[in-house]
């Protein structure tokens, strides 16, 4: 590394860190909707996270929904939470999840009460919330202490020549510091996923990996569906890729080159204490993806693209690069670092990664990026099968 | 570093498909690959956007696709060398369902 970053963040009582400060009103499901944005026009300031889910739901998918909401409350990018549900008994149970970690927690049920008195009382809640978080003070932060994650979007063949090797540099950098990440994509590792399964750290990593895969794959296939045009995708198809081992190979070049240490479910945190690169078993959409690894504790995303994604995420911020000099010029205002250089000859790789972490240096010390500048707050739940 | 400006560039060396790095017309190309920084020369027969794949090599039906130094696909039917090589004449070979 040129040198080492400097970097700052917020503790949070659980010990966990984070590079923003937001105070979330989250639903818990889709009719609390309206409640949380309203309560968020009235404290201006604090961030409603709609959603479409969190109804009927049952078994695994529930189970999913509310690893989700909790482990979006609890990231560190988050200070304090409003919890607005339809109900009590699971808006209490969300708030509850996310008050485990000693951070300001209230939560309000809409039945027996209606919108209007629901937004009057959690508005007050959420007011003080904002202001005690603006004493919150930023102090100095370790690479260990911030969780990244990476995932690419609208790749093409520059993805896998450029913007992928960058992003590869930060990670193995962040990994050598101490740091974690987290990559996922499960569907996208195909024609690739031997070179995941080799790196897998041991025996038992290695048989959690080829497991989560070989079921996802299974799943795939039973559709019968053709999936030229969905996986590449139309994207992928206009900028060259032709085949999903192709656009696999991208993928895995942004995973760095260090062992996977560990396989995460949907959403799942993993053990703080054990730190390195970690595989997810994720869709490859980016919404969905970000939001599961955010729900993790993702407080930076770097995300490589081709064609030009715009995705954001309203608690993380999401790091685009591009190595394709076309969309760097079309879609400029999307991207953060521009390393087309990178296939002119211009530079090398390790210099590529020098200004990969020097953007990252600067969005973790407070730098809003494009998509956060642009209001991209893409929240998608997965859902897993349909509800009852 | 100022190196000439690739027209093409290929993972490995071996790999049977490079990459335009620019909108590219027919004719005599100067290349690169990216992991052992060779220089290699080719014939483009056709005109291709930046990003799209041309063939190094002739392909006979149903073989492999060589890219990253390992099979991305195979040729859906033969392709010469110096042909664009994309969805009309290559098909996964994992996803075998899938095909344009």
């Amino acid at each position: 590394m040129a040198s080492k970053p400097r970097l700052t963040g917020y503790r949070r009582p659980d010990g966990s860190m984070g590079i923003r400060n937001h105070v979330i009103i989250l639903p818990v499901d889709d009719l609390s909707n309206a409640a949380a944005e309203a309560v968020a026009k009235v404290v201006p300031g604090t961030l409603a996270l709609p959603h479409a889910f969190g109804r009927l739901q049952f078994g695994e998918d529930l189970e999913l929904t509310f690893r989700t909401l909790i482990g979006t409350g609890l990231n560190g990018n988050v200070a304090a939470v409003v919890v607005i549900g339809i109900e009590p008994k699971w808006t209490e149970r969300v708030a509850a999840g996310i008050a485990k970690s000693g951070k300001p927690v209230a939560s309000f049920s809409i039945e027996g009460k209606g919108d209007l008195q629901t937004i009057a009382d959690a508005a007050r809640v959420a007011q003080v919330f904002l202001q005690d978080a603006s004493e919150v003070q930023r102090e100095e932060a370790q690479i260990g202490d911030l969780i990244m994650s990476i995932k690419c979007g609208e790749s093409d063949t520059t993805s896998g020549l450029g913007s992928c090797p960058t992003t590869s540099q930060a990670v193995d950098r962040w990994v050598a510091a101490g740091g974690t990440v987290f990559f996922g994509e499960t569907s996208e590792l195909t024609g690739g996923e031997h070179l995941i399964a080799e790196r897998c750290i041991d025996d038992a990593c290695r048989r959690a990996f080829q497991d989560t895969y070989d079921n996802y794959i299974k799943v795939i296939e039973s559709t019968g569906a053709n999936l030229l045009g969905s996986q590449p995708t139309q994207g992928n198809i206009a900028g060259g890729l032709t085949t999903i081992e192709e656009k696999a190979l991208g993928n895995i070049a942004k995973t760095g080159s260090v062992p996977v240490i560990g396989v995460l479910k949907p959403a799942e945190a993993p053990d703080r204490k054990k730190q390195g690169l970690y595989f997810m078993d994720t869709s490859s959409a980016a919404a969905e993806c970000v939001t599961l690894m955010a729900a993790a504790g993702a407080v930076v995303h770097l995300f490589p693209t081709g064609q030009g994604n715009v995705i954001g995420n309203p608690i993380v911020p999401v790091l685009k690069l591009t190595a394709n000099k076309k969309t760097a010029a079309t879609m400029k205002e999307h991207i953060d670092l521009d390393v087309a250089g990178l296939l002119r000859q211009e530079y090398d790789l390790t210099k590529a990664g020098d200004m990969m972490m020097e953007v990252i240096e600067r969005t973790v010390n407070g730098r809003l990026c494009a998509a956060e500048a642009l209001g991209h707050r893409e929240y998608t739940f997965t859902k897993l099968y349909i509800s009852a | 570093m100022a190196k000439r400006v690739p027209d093409f560039l290929l993972h490995h060396d071996g790999d049977s498909v490079a990459v335009a790095n620019d909108d590219l017309q027919p004719g005599e190309l100067y290349g690169l690959s990216v992991k052992e920084q060779t220089e290699h020369k080719a014939t483009l027969n056709h005109a291709i956007p930046l990003g799209h794949k041309f063939a190094l090599k002739d392909h006979a039906e149903g073989e492999a696709i060589i890219k990253y130094g390992i099979q991305v696909g195979v040729a859906s039917e033969p392709i010469k060398k110096g042909d664009y090589v994309h969805t009309h004449n290559m098909r996964s070979y994992r996803w075998q369902a899938s095909r344009a």
